[in-house]
């Protein structure tokens, strides 16, 4: 279909009446070409951003350095002190009259040359000194005028050690210990490893080189050793256990069932007795078949079973019989334990015999000598001997260790993993719970309310539940699911585990609900924006089509109102993840024994409390032993916390993105 | 003109004294018309007879509108409008904006339930069947009736999706019954071609002409009894109009359509019947020609030769 049209030229334009002269300004004025306004809007940005920036940059640069290694300074001072560390820092103070009057003659003039030059101040520096097994301290203070002169020595190494913190030191020589001796076991388990005796070690390498390369060649084999060991002390008796509790509270479950009946000690006696004699008649019968001496008492005659009671309800004999069964089973499984612990104690001791064999020896910067079992140290460095690529690789091995280790030292060192898993999944959690509770209120209050006093006075309401400190949401998150909900769950579910609560106290679950009510508000208020921005046509077309209510809401609202919800998600998991004070009544702690997600069922563990990064991060900074060494560890903290709350968002930001252009596209 | 048409005017028993907003055309007309005793009439607010030419009695009519009065709270948007609309053949509704046309048509399938404060009265039946009363399911009502508005509404989803959403909503699962109704109401809507490789697309991504055809066809999918157009080519360009007007033509026959418009010329081109509305009342109903050619009351003949409104 083709259409000419004859477009009529436009009329000519008349000429505009000259409007009346108001005081008419420059065109060169400010208020024409700068507008102050202009000014004025942008100068309030720019500190904003400049704010911003700046707090990003400190963090960046001081958690970004904290990691490197720097040169070790060997400083002789003229009293008579050498020390060798670190510099941490450096300032400028005015020395106090007592220092310079204690100082001899000539050198109490080169000070006062010093102070006249910097104004009356001189610089002092921190030097990370550590050894403070031996020296009682981290840190000293050097002023320039105390040094008598200053070095990088070649051989000053840096360890990084299981315990006590840092060590500087030069290696003298390296002992190995004599072979690990195996003694049998008088009481028939496996038999027993012995370390070397103290005069079991000679010197196997002398001098600063030879030493250093030995401990090269040999520290990852003990490492291993010593990681084997760990995993053996932790996760294979702590599974051991976990076998005996549970044995333990079914015996105590049963219990529950008879609780008041007063023939029940009399009974559990009884079968205790059963049980003990039974043990001693195998362990006799073991050892005469292997020929071993066999001195133990018997144990005394089982005492007979009480009777069924006069008229018992029924089924308390099944239960009394219920009872002995899970009281042998106990003991059975005790039995099995005691054996497979004695095996797990066999190979720890063989473990660490072996690894006591392997020992550096050092001289620290005040004469002393220091000897250093080699399954101490995490990590050992000359740094003065090292390139920057290797140190570069330092840099990045200490991160690693930070990524994805656990903490030691009083969460002054070592790795934040368990932190950064305890804040992911209780942000993740929270997110699941908030989301579709958000989403249904909102969905309630835009599609079903009737708009009303009433309505607008619950928008309010809302609207006031953010601005609530969030403080006062960690003392409701205890006060009602701790102490309420999770006492109610403990004597419904757990009453066999007694006074010792599950739920009952912090825990995962119940912060991740009390952020999730914290930050409930957000995803109500987005969503409900979200749902006003759908068009009514898009509604009207769908009830046309006959859809009912519900139909139009999940299959053309919700999915057009996607995205504004998933911004609501993402404000509120920004505001979930960086939320501590709650935290710290709800469950956050300094140190969780167990990761709150594992192998075993049911996976996520709700009721075990957890790390978190805010909380780390107040807890190194703040209620550190060691606070100075602590201090960048705040900043590194920081930086990663940041970052993971970024990650988070641009994960949301992504799918968000994917769904505006699912369904958004070019709408009107 | 917004989906719901401005309903101040209707209630204004005297036009010339209190003019509602946007509607000079209607008003100055109405000031060249004011003599004529219909408009008089109106305007003192009383109710009309329809004049109904006879050519249109005994037809089958697939609606049946009888003394239908619509309240919006308390103005009165309809008038005792009684028609009939014939089946298989295009019936279009013309009038000044605020008339009542829309509002008639949505009652048809009861879309003003929608809005809180309308109030309806009179009878109005689909096929024999009540649209209105206790006992009437909306839903159900509202699956045999299709419909496409002013501008066009794709659904947030791919274009297959749009096509099937009403088989969607009934449960219906099996893939080839929801491909089979998608190719038949896309070819009905003629965008078959179009549209036949880029199904999973989404309809958003189509031209306004196209994503209007898509309506269209949305709304045949279902086999509906009746297909209302609310003004379905006042958002688009000639081109896209010309075409959906051909599909009009196409349709007609099938399906019996009421459709709304503002276009005298596109009512005189598409439509077998017109009805002509003013200020809630139905003025004039009869065959297109004769509407538009031989008006029987001289209000109607002003309107359409465009002496007003």
């Amino acid at each position: 279909m083709t259409t000419t049209l004859a477009i009529p030229p436009l009329p000519p334009a008349a000429a505009p009446a000259r409007p009346a002269v108001r005081a008419r300004r420059r065109a060169t004025s400010l208020f024409s070409a700068g507008e102050p306004q202009v000014w004025v809007t942008g100068g309030a940005l720019v500190m904003c951003l400049l704010m911003i920036v700046g707090l990003l940059l400190l963090v960046v640069v001081q958690g970004g350095k904290t990691f490197w290694p720097g040169d070790l300074v060997e400083v002789r001072t003229h009293d008579g002190r050498t020390l060798v560390g670190e510099i941490a820092s450096e300032e400028r103070y005015v020395p106090d009259e007592q220092a310079l009057t204690a100082l001899a003659d000539d050198q109490r003039a080169r000070a006062q040359a010093l102070l006249a030059v910097g104004d009356g101040k001189v610089r002092r520096r921190l030097l990370r000194t550590g050894n403070f097994e031996l020296t009682g301290t981290h840190f000293t203070w050097v002023a320039d005028f105390e040094i008598l002169s200053e070095s990088l020595p070649e051989w000053a190494v840096l360890l990084e050690r299981q315990s006590w913190g840092r060590f500087y030191g030069v290696p003298t020589a390296f002992l190995e210990g004599e072979a690990v001796r195996e003694v049998p076991d008088p009481t028939g388990g496996p038999a027993r490893a012995l370390p070397p005796r103290p005069e079991g070690f000679t010197r196997v390498a002398e001098g600063p080189a030879k030493a250093w390369e030995l401990f090269e060649a040999r520290h990852d084999a003990v490492r291993e050793r010593w990681e084997a060991r760990r995993e053996l002390e932790s996760d294979a008796t702590g599974e051991v256990n976990a076998r005996i509790e549970k044995q333990r509270f079914n015996v105590r479950r049963v219990e529950l069932d008879l609780e008041g009946v007063p023939t029940l000690k009399a009974f559990k006696a009884a079968v205790s007795a059963e049980i003990a004699r039974a043990g001693w008649a195998a362990a006799q019968a073991a050892a005469a078949r292997e020929g071993r001496r066999f001195e133990e008492p018997e144990p005394a005659a089982a005492p007979a079973r009480p009777g069924a009671r006069q008229g018992a309800p029924a089924g308390e004999a099944d239960t009394f019989e219920r009872l002995a069964a899970a009281m042998r089973t106990e003991a059975d499984e005790a039995a099995k334990a005691e054996v497979e612990f004695r095996e797990i104690r066999g190979r720890i001791e063989r473990l660490n015999a072996e690894n006591a064999r392997h020992v550096l020896l050092f001289s620290t910067s005040d004469g002393q000598e220091k000897r250093v079992p080699l399954d101490e140290i995490v990590r050992a460095m000359a740094p003065n001997r090292l390139s920057t690529p290797e140190r570069l690789g330092v840099y990045a091995s200490r991160w690693g260790e930070f990524l994805g280790d656990e903490p030691r030292e009083a969460n002054s060192e070592g790795g934040v993993l368990p932190a950064i898993f305890g804040t992911v999944v209780m942000t993740l959690i929270m997110s699941l719970m908030v989301v579709p509770f958000g989403v249904l209120a909102a969905l309630y209050l835009r599609e079903y309310a009737k708009p009303g006093p009433l309505v607008s006075l619950v928008r309010i309401a809302i609207n006031n539940l953010a601005g609530v400190p969030s403080i006062v949401f960690g003392v409701f998150g205890l006060g009602f699911f701790c102490y309420i909900v999770g006492a109610g769950i403990d004597d419904l579910f757990f009453a066999e585990r007694g006074d010792n609560p599950t739920y009952g106290k912090g825990g995962l679950l119940w912060a991740s609900l009390t952020l999730a009510l914290l930050t409930l508000p957000v995803v109500i208020v987005a969503t409900e924006e979200a749902l006003a921005a759908v068009p009514r046509s898009m509604r009207e077309g769908s009830y046309a089509c006959g859809a009912s209510k519900w139909q139009t809401i999940r299959r053309i609202v919700l999915p057009r109102a996607m995205p504004g919800i998933m911004t609501g998600m993402i404000l509120a998991i920004a505001r979930g993840a960086g939320e501590v004070a709650p935290l710290m009544l709800v469950g956050a702690v300094k140190l969780a024994p167990a990761l709150p997600v594992d192998g075993t069922f049911p996976f996520v563990h709700g009721e075990r409390s957890f790390m978190h990064l805010g909380f780390h991060i107040y807890d190194v900074g703040f209620q550190s032993q060691n606070s100075e060494a602590a201090k960048p560890m705040v900043f590194t903290t920081t930086l990663l916390l940041i970052g993971l709350i970024v990650l988070l968002n641009v994960v949301a930001i992504w799918v968000r993105s994917r769904l505006r252009r699912k369904f958004n596209a070019v709408q009107a | 003109m917004s989906v719901f048409p401005p309903q101040k005017g209707v209630a204004v028993t005297t036009p010339d004294a209190d003019a509602p907003p946007g509607q000079p055309a209607a008003l100055s007309g109405a000031s060249a018309a004011s003599k004529s005793a219909i408009f008089a009439a109106i305007s003192r607010g009383e109710t009309l007879p329809t004049e109904t030419h006879a050519s249109l009695a005994g037809m089958d009519a697939v609606v049946e509108i009888e003394g239908f009065n619509l309240w919006y709270g308390a103005a009165q948007a309809l008038h005792s409008v009684s028609m009939a609309v014939p089946r298989g053949m295009v019936t279009s509704l013309i009038g000044p904006s605020g008339c009542g046309k829309s509002t008639l048509l949505r009652c048809v399938n009861r879309m003003n339930d929608l809005i809180d404060s309308v109030r309806v009265d009179g009878s109005m039946r689909l096929n024999g069947d009540p649209i209105y009363g206790k006992a009437v399911d909306v839903i159900e009502l509202r699956k045999r009736v299709g419909m496409v508005f002013q501008k066009p509404n794709p659904f947030p989803m791919s274009i297959f999706e749009n096509v099937v959403y009403s088989l969607r909503i009934d449960g219906e699962r099996d893939r080839s019954v929801l491909e089979e109704a998608c190719e038949k109401s896309l070819k009905g809507a003629g965008l078959w071609n179009e549209a036949k490789e880029r199904l999973d697309e989404s309809a958003l991504s189509l031209s306004g002409g196209q994503q209007q055809r898509l309506c269209i066809a949305r709304a045949i999918a279902g086999d509906p009894e009746v297909l209302l157009l609310d003004e379905p080519c006042s958002a688009l360009d000639p081109i896209a109009t010309g075409r959906i007007e051909d599909l009009i033509q196409e349709l007609k026959g099938a399906y019996t359509i009421l459709i709304v418009t503002h276009n005298m010329q596109q009512a005189a081109r598409t439509s077998d019947t017109t009805a002509f509305m003013y200020l809630g009342r139905l003025i004039e109903y009869g065959p297109t020609e004769d509407i538009f050619l031989h008006p029987h009351l001289k209000e109607t003949e002003d309107y359409v030769t465009g002496r007003f409104g």
